[in-house]
């Protein structure tokens, strides 16, 4: 069982964070107020519907987007744009097409102080990791989904960050890749220890994989319940149809369903 | 894919050609092609040869292919082709050397964009034709002049599809290089370049191909060699077969640029998932 009630400063630290976007001269508040602590390889799932803000939430830990009020500190500084320290998988593969398996993860090293065969290495080492060996000199083009969303990850850790921010990045796939790619995210996490903020609109993604699952209420978006998952690890497939799981969903579930209709009600859905 | 489908023998096989959406083999798409410029070949030979209409009206085709290996054969054809070659590379090559950067930073700087995208989205609906007598008086009567028509039809155009082929590019390919730690200046040249360079080539082939429709209104005035103005001295002798000869010949070369553009395009970009 993981229990992540460490007395250490939290890593990801989320501090009365609001954003407003402006919409045609009008204010719209997309997150309200949103106090979070995550801690040092806690593996936490961000689920809620669309339009609450789950997104922007994870663009603002990753330096991409910038809060209106409050902050937002990794390891106690202050999050001033992207750092080395963050790893980011989006849903859209975004993979550098013109070049291959290979240059695209060794293209993330290029910033870092490593020496050459220690770059070398890391690279050899996550094309490995994430079951790409034979491919390295491959195309995306050539790759399917599930691989590309394997380089992407492969590419998002090869230079060590300690945060892995993960947007909807099993979201294109089908049902059955998506399963393997969870079950290989998994092994991945518990072999590199990384702390991980994954969003998804998928409930039972949600809950398989996390260690803590964030449901946010929208417009605004907000907190609406923290709920740890007491499920042992290492995780597989088998989970599923384990009755605590079904416990945790119907809990989720109802949840969702909530702000769901609060959103159609309000005419937005 | 639809192998089900074409594995499917005989009697179907015919019907298959009208399948909505669906494939048919390359031979059968290839041919058809020929179909309709064939028949029209025949029509055009049959109401010539039966006398249907006036030569003057429309020369046989046998005469415009004759008057195709006079040109040839006297020289004059090469001449004129590089002549208008010459021109038409120029004016390509200096609309895309303005054009390519402009449109670049006008695709990935609002602010830049704001400044040129009126004044370009204005330029671009001047009708080139009305703008000759301004060439001459800027640019006198010799290539320059020509050159500058063939650039004003390129440029502003140009510029606008470029900028939309670099905004085309996925946001997240941007995003990756900033959570990678690479600076403004890398991505643009590292990433969003090259990411936008197929659709930026694909831009390149279509625009050429205008240039070549444009090279008949730059050699308007005051030339005295080039393909434009074999057609235009043509009207004025009313020697129809030189004029279909002149227009079926640029049309050619125009094609023949495409598909160069097309194979270039096809073998330096293997690696982008939208090449055609």
């Amino acid at each position: 069982m993981m229990t992540s009630a460490k007395t250490a400063a939290p890593t990801i630290s989320v501090d009365g964070v609001g954003r407003n976007f402006t919409v045609s001269g009008q204010t719209l508040v997309a997150i309200e107020k949103i106090d979070l602590d995550i801690q040092q390889n806690e593996f936490v799932s961000i689920v809620g519907t669309s339009g609450c803000g789950k997104s922007t939430l994870l663009n603002m830990i990753g330096g991409l987007d910038e809060p209106t009020s409050g902050e937002i500190r990794i390891e106690g500084k202050p999050v001033d744009g992207p750092g080395r320290d963050r790893g980011f998988v989006f849903q859209t593969y975004s993979l550098f097409e013109w070049m291959t398996v290979e240059k695209n993860i060794r293209f993330a090293l290029e910033k870092s102080s490593f020496a050459r065969a220690e770059k070398d290495e890391l690279v050899a080492h996550f094309i490995q990791a994430v079951g790409l060996s034979g491919f390295e000199k491959a195309y995306p083009k050539q790759l399917s989904g599930g691989m590309k969303q394997r380089v992407a990850i492969a590419r998002a850790l090869v230079y060590k960050p300690s945060i892995l921010l993960m947007d909807e990045p099993f979201g294109a796939l089908d049902a059955q890749t998506r399963g393997m790619m969870q079950e290989l995210l998994l092994k991945i996490w518990e072999d590199h220890k990384v702390t991980v903020v994954f969003i998804t609109h998928d409930v039972d993604e949600a809950i398989f994989l996390a260690d803590r699952v964030i449901v946010l209420a929208s417009r605004p978006g907000r907190i609406k319940k923290d709920m740890r998952i007491e499920l042992d690890r290492p995780r597989s497939y088998e989970v599923l149809t384990d009755p605590k799981f079904a416990a945790y969903k119907r809990e989720v579930l109802t949840d969702i369903r909530e702000e769901t209709l609060k959103a159609l009600s309000a005419g937005q859905g | 894919m639809s192998t089900a489908q074409s594995h499917k023998p005989g009697r179907k096989k015919s019907r298959s050609l009208f399948q909505l959406r669906q494939d048919i083999p390359d031979r059968v798409f290839f041919a058809a092609g020929f179909v309709i410029p064939v028949v029209l070949l025949l029509m055009w030979w049959l109401v010539t040869s039966l006398g249907l209409v006036k030569p003057l009206f429309l020369p046989g085709p046998l005469s415009v292919v004759g008057e195709g290996w006079r040109q040839l054969t006297e020289g004059i054809l090469f001449e004129d082709a590089s002549v208008s070659v010459y021109r038409i590379v120029v004016g390509w090559a200096v609309a895309t050397v303005v054009a390519v950067p402009v449109g670049i930073l006008m695709g990935n700087y609002r602010i830049v964009e704001g400044l040129f995208e009126p004044l370009i989205s204005t330029a671009r609906y001047m009708p080139v034709v009305a703008l000759i007598p301004l060439s001459i008086l800027w640019a006198g009567i010799g290539d320059g002049q020509k050159i500058l028509i063939l650039f004003l039809g390129t440029f502003f155009q140009q510029t606008l599809m470029i900028m939309d082929n670099v905004k085309n590019i996925d946001i997240n390919l941007i995003r990756a290089g900033q959570t990678l730690g690479f600076t403004n200046n890398e991505i643009l040249r590292r990433i969003i370049l090259p990411a936008a360079l197929p659709g930026i080539w694909d831009t390149f082939r279509i625009t050429i191909g205008w240039t070549w429709t444009y090279l008949v209104v730059a050699e308007l005035v005051a030339a005295n060699s080039g393909l434009g103005r074999r057609i235009m001295d043509a009207q004025r002798y009313l020697s129809t077969d030189t004029i279909l000869f002149g227009t079926l010949f640029i049309g050619l070369l125009g094609l023949l640029t495409d598909y160069l553009f097309k194979r270039a395009g096809k073998s330096l970009f293997k690696w982008s998932s939208q090449t055609r």
